[in-house]
């Protein structure tokens, strides 16, 4: 039964990586809503079939922040393919795990990434 | 690291007098309460004694003190002891009505949820928007056969105290013939307000040891007498056959003890306590853009500040402050397990997106005014610092 966050949850919680906007995003989605307490709005600067750089902005509790965190770490450098594999499972997985409540907020992670790579490809090849 | 506790309204540290009255019934005067041997007597009459001083600082007689294991169990015990014990014509659906309100502890609320889902008929009452019962909503809905209604005192989240003592006047003044039972889950308030239940005109109230200053595991509850509460629970005659179960000697001395203590210790607390919590409530509404206080601004438990901070969510504000050292609760979905933010501010009326955000300080007798300051000095960073992660989302 773990019900508590892990040491991975806590650093990137305390200490997000690729936080804040991406200036010149080519692929850019909001999952979420307000209701549920957790939004994540995901930016992605694609260049070829590279995922060059990937940050976020989120609102929401300590696993809805270090899973977006953690998403943008496994997906950045990345070809296009590998990213749009991203599945919540390995987000909570690099993340020691998530208390069986947080598992939707990995979920929410991997609909992040996968969404913002949807709106890359729906503006056509050079994605601006 | 500092480590400042403000969840004392979660539960609260053991007292050292406390601990000193229970180290003998541990392994010295270890005996069951219910041997007669000199082993059992000598339980027996820690137990007894203990009963006797809760009695007083209730204002009742010792056997109208039923030790149970919770505040939950003595909660479930009361409501579903109250209804166990209604005769067999009143015990059809549409002979029998009860009444709560929305904003109960989960210890009354679930139960009556599960007397709803046996086919009992329920009414839950609604709050303003700063929790307080409406006692004209109360009146309309108290029906000849209403057999039980359950106020708490006061809100454990919020901190707004409820009108018991005239919610009494007005269920003694109803014209039926069948006077509804009365109960209170006073959990929330033994450091703070009147515990005399002839003054507060209740048959039946709840008290956990641990909110104020006892161990955890004993409840109380206070059954006055012709009030009609059958087991509900089996195996054995221990107090007054409601509790079956050895009882537990050294925590219903420690209980004794810590709400003796909570007593003589009342008046300062509620100055303390009242004092810096104002100094909370008016540092963070200054220091911090988009927040409110919520709850009633006066009719208020002196422990509790609980504020709604917008664009944030609670569960991360809360690991934030822990971070720092500083010890909260939070109503967000994400402390609750089931993805719904506290039932007690969305019944209060707000948003459910305002309702993520909020977070709990509750103050105890040893906090001090550094301990104060140390949390205005980083609170308004982190919530900053999370809004800014959000960007505004």
């Amino acid at each position: 039964m773990n019900q508590l966050y892990s040491e991975k949850v806590m650093d990137h919680f305390l200490h997000p990586r690729n936080m804040g906007e991406l200036p010149g995003a080519n692929g850019v989605a909001t999952v979420g809503n307000k209701q549920c307490g957790d939004v994540m709005k995901m930016y992605l600067k694609i260049e070829g079939e590279t995922v060059k750089e990937a940050k976020f902005q989120t609102l929401g509790c300590g696993a809805a922040i270090s899973t977006s965190s953690m998403a943008t770490e496994m997906i950045k450098g990345k070809p296009l393919s590998d990213a749009l594999k991203l599945t919540n499972q390995a987000i909570a997985e690099a993340l020691d795990g998530l208390p069986s409540s947080k598992i939707h907020c990995s979920v929410l992670a991997a609909e992040a990434v996968k969404r913002a790579i949807e709106d890359y490809r729906s503006k056509g090849e050079g994605g601006k | 690291m500092r480590k400042i506790y403000l969840d004392y309204a979660a539960t609260t540290p053991i007292l050292p007098e406390v601990i000193e009255a229970m180290t003998p019934f541990w392994a010295e005067k270890f005996g069951n309460a219910s041997s007669l041997h000199s082993f059992g007597r000598e339980a027996r009459v820690a137990v007894e004694q203990s009963r006797d001083q809760v009695a007083e600082i209730l204002n009742c007689e010792p056997e109208e003190i039923i030790f149970t294991g919770t505040t939950t169990t003595s909660d479930n015990l009361a409501i579903l002891g109250v209804v166990n014990a209604l005769e067999e014509k009143q015990l059809s659906p549409n002979r029998c009505h009860l009444i709560t309100t929305a904003i109960e502890h989960h210890a009354v609320l679930d139960t009556f949820k599960y007397l709803e889902s046996q086919g009992f008929a329920v009414t839950y009452l609604s709050v303003d928007k700063y929790g307080v019962v409406d006692l004209k909503e109360l009146e309309k809905a108290i029906r000849p056969e209403t057999v039980l209604v359950s106020v708490m005192y006061a809100n454990n989240e919020v901190g707004t105290i409820e009108p018991i003592e005239e919610i009494s006047k007005l269920l003694q003044a109803t014209s039926y013939k069948l006077k509804p039972k009365f109960h209170t889950d006073a959990a929330a308030v033994a450091e703070y307000l009147t515990l005399d239940v002839q003054k507060l005109g209740v048959d039946l109230m709840t008290l956990g040891a641990h909110k104020f200053g006892g161990p955890k595991g004993v409840g109380i509850l206070y059954i006055k007498k012709g009030t009609g509460v059958n087991p509900v629970t089996f195996g054995g005659h221990h107090e007054n056959g409601l509790w079956p179960g050895t009882e537990a000697v050294p925590l219903i001395v420690g209980t004794a003890k810590a709400l003796e203590l909570s007593i003589k210790y009342h008046v300062l607390s509620i100055k303390l306590v009242t004092e810096l919590r104002d100094k909370l409530i008016k540092g963070v509404l200054e220091k911090v853009p988009d927040c409110y206080l919520t709850g009633h601004p006066t009719q208020r438990l002196p422990d509790i500040a609980s504020f709604v901070f917008k664009g944030v969510e609670g569960e991360a504000v809360l690991l934030r402050l822990d971070a720092e050292g500083i010890a909260v609760s939070s109503g967000s979905a994400c402390t609750s397990g089931d993805l719904k933010p506290s039932h007690v501010l969305l019944v209060m009326g707000i948003p459910q997106e305002e309702a993520h955000g909020s977070i709990r300080f509750s103050l105890g007798r040893n906090t001090t005014e550094e301990e104060i300051n140390y949390v205005l000095e980083k609170l308004p960073k982190i919530i900053s610092d999370l809004r800014n992660l959000s960007g505004g989302l």
